[in-house]
């Protein structure tokens, strides 16, 4: 049956205009839910229609979205990064280490660009250079990365970090709308058009669909993929630049368990996990999506395991309908 | 279609959920714990109930994430902040990472104080110890001085030779000593908070001690390992095991006679007087070195020049208490 069911897939041409068309009515659905919850949390709450409450519940999402951006990219193209938690974590460390040392906010973002930058080059040359699997690299570096800051730090915290860093997770630039929030939406757009606008982008939807015709089309497989895992890796750290700086403080244990949250997300917004298809929009629906629903059953003081389960429930939804849908089209057409 | 069905099931469900609160009471305390579903901290939440029926005009709200991580709780507090709370008690994931979302909370008003587990000084107005040193080294070695009105020797079985708490703990106790006619000292060993290691550190006593007449482990790993070696050799009765531990671990050995007593905090007892400062603090009280705050039936607590304040006495449990606790922590 599965066969049957990828087999069109073969032919870019006809996929492209039909997984556009599929995901704009995936696009409208998410759109449709994010009102209905945007909607539920007004009525449900007086607290939530207030701009710096609103203002305040997107820290809830914005760090976790960035990096998503370029796990979207990753998972399209049909590989996986588990490791992004533990790159937050060593970057965080490196970026204390820095701290101790005397180093001064620029310093600082230099050296978060730069172990992200670092730990993505890790994974790239491992998964191209090498030609291992994704999965097993990334869950191999996810230990590595998070068992580095364990050796250097122990069960020690650096803090003082300098007053001006606090900007990147504290900081607003205009009104309510605060650092990371802008950060949030210019990412959003640049990586909305280097996967839809560009030939790179174009590229990636090829090898998610089928690796070895865009080889034989004469698509630079291995150097697409190690750009990939190097844009996750920066996004990463600067993820880690937001979160540490709106802590104040670095302990080997930050952003425990968020590859989890960042592959919901990225799934959630209409990413294919099999590769192939999904869209920025999607993706930056599903950020809205979770934040919200995070931040409205905060305010009702739902138990967190509510919570998860709500997004649980979702992301089943969310991969199930596809699989029905096509079932459903298919026993009609015969 | 699906998804909206899901999506109105849990609607409907969450609304009902939040039907039952958010009424009546003017004074909104949230008591924010390191993860919910954890025993002590289900306990703390009876005190605090508790407190807020004795107090009137308090609704407690209990929350906290599903793990133990410093972001939860942080997306935790931001939305108290949101709801316009009037005080925050918190048992910090981290002493440190909290700090920019708490000092964000005391910036809108909202009183903050940390108990159990402290936040670093200029995140909170002040911090709850459930004990402090010098009580837990006068419990300890009261426990074991009450059921020896003779006297006798005794032994303390610790964790490591360099464990901080546990060093100050016994340098306590020998500092009140004197007020314990008849009790002698006779030797300090070291378990490293391994059952193994402690256990057979216990049998080296039971040898080369023949008139010990109490073992005092304020280590929960060392209390049980020792009252099993105490079992195992035959010594139920002539040897008492007490010192610092968990119900749970040791309501067993309080039954076979191997512990008479021993103590620990009373996670009731802080989730109350967490709430009561709290409470204090929002009539008006000021947080300041030296300043005493009304802990209701349990007194006041006075601050140190840290803002640190201690709530009392090790807890004692005994045959009389110590299984209705051991289904809690």
């Amino acid at each position: 049956m599965a066969e049957a069911h990828l087999s069109p897939r073969i032919i870019p041409d006809r996929l492209r205009s039909r997984s556009s068309r599929a995901l704009k009515s995936w696009e409208s659905l998410l759109l449709v839910v994010a009102l209905l919850i945007f909607a539920f949390n007004s009525f449900a709450s007086p607290y939530f229609l207030d701009p710096w409450n609103l203002s305040d519940a997107t820290f809830n999402f914005t760090e976790k979205a960035l990096i998503a951006f370029a796990m979207a990219l990753v998972i399209i193209s049909g590989e996986i990064d588990l490791s992004v938690a533990s790159i937050i974590a060593l970057t965080s460390t490196a970026m204390g280490l820095a701290v101790t040392m005397g180093a001064d906010t620029p310093v600082l973002v230099l050296v978060g660009l730069g172990t992200g930058l670092l730990c993505g080059m890790v994974n790239g040359l491992l998964i191209t250079g090498l030609g291992l699997p994704s999965i097993v690299v990334t869950i191999g570096t996810m230990s590595l990365f998070r068992g580095l800051s364990f050796i250097i730090l122990g069960d020690k915290a650096y803090t003082g970090y300098p007053e001006s860093f606090a900007f990147f997770g504290q900081g607003y630039v205009w009104w309510v709308f605060s650092f990371e929030l802008a950060l949030f939406v210019v990412t959003a757009i640049v990586f909305g058009v280097l996967l839809h606008k560009t030939n790179f982008g174009r590229s990636v939807y090829a090898i998610g669909n089928n690796q070895t015709a865009a080889l034989f089309s004469g698509v630079r497989v291995g150097r697409v993929k190690f750009i990939l895992f190097l844009l996750t890796g920066l996004m990463a750290g600067i993820a880690s630049i937001c979160l540490t700086s709106r802590l104040g403080s670095t302990r080997p244990s930050i952003a425990l368990g968020v590859e989890l949250e960042v592959v919901t997300m990225v799934v959630l917004g209409g990413v294919s996990i099999l590769g192939g298809s999904g869209t920025i929009p999607g993706v930056v629906l599903a950020a809205f999506i979770m934040g919200m629903v995070t931040f409205g059953f905060g305010l009702l003081n739902v138990p967190g395991i509510v919570m998860s389960i709500f997004i649980g429930v979702l992301l089943i939804s969310v991969i199930a309908l596809p699989i029905l849908w096509s079932r459903a089209r298919r026993r009609m057409a015969h | 279609m699906k998804i909206f069905k899901a999506l109105m099931v849990t609607t409907a469900v969450s609304l009902a959920l939040m039907a039952g609160t958010a009424h009546a009471a003017d004074k909104k305390i949230a008591l924010v714990v390191k993860a919910l579903g954890i025993g002590f901290f289900e306990a703390a939440n009876k005190g605090a109930q508790e407190a807020a029926k004795e107090l009137g005009d308090v609704e407690v709200i209990y929350t906290g994430p599903t793990t133990t991580t410093a972001e939860g709780q942080i997306e935790v507090i931001n939305s108290l902040i949101a709801q316009k709370v009037d005080a925050i008690a918190v048992s910090a994931n981290d002493t440190d990472a909290l700090v920019p979302a708490l000092k964000k909370a005391m910036e809108r008003g909202i009183k903050v104080i940390s108990w159990d587990s402290g936040v670093a000084k200029e995140g909170r107005s002040m911090h709850l110890n459930p004990s402090s040193s010098p009580l837990i080294g006068n419990m300890i070695i009261k426990l074991a001085a009450d059921q020896l009105p003779e006297g006798g020797d005794v032994a303390v079985l610790s964790a490591t030779a360099t464990s901080t708490n546990q060093n100050v703990w016994i340098e306590e106790m020998k500092k009140v000593l004197p007020n314990y006619k008849g009790i002698n000292v006779v030797a300090t060993v070291y378990g490293d908070d391994l059952a193994d290691k402690s256990y057979r550190e216990t049998q080296g006593l039971i040898q080369s001690y023949p008139n010990l007449k109490a073992i005092i482990a304020p280590t929960s790993v060392g209390i049980v390992a020792a009252a099993q070696a105490v079992t195992d050799a035959g010594k139920t009765g002539q040897i008492n095991v007490t010192g610092l531990g968990l119900p749970s671990e040791m309501a067993g050995h309080v039954k076979s006679g191997a512990s008479k007593s021993f103590a620990i905090w009373n996670p009731i007892d802080l989730g109350y007087s967490a709430t009561m400062i709290a409470y204090d603090l929002i009539g008006g009280a000021e947080a300041k070195p030296g300043a005493e705050l009304k802990m209701g039936r349990m007194g006041t607590v006075k601050l140190d020049d840290n803002n640190e304040g201690a709530m009392a006495d090790p807890f004692v449990y005994d045959a009389s208490n110590v299984e209705e606790f051991s289904k809690i922590f």
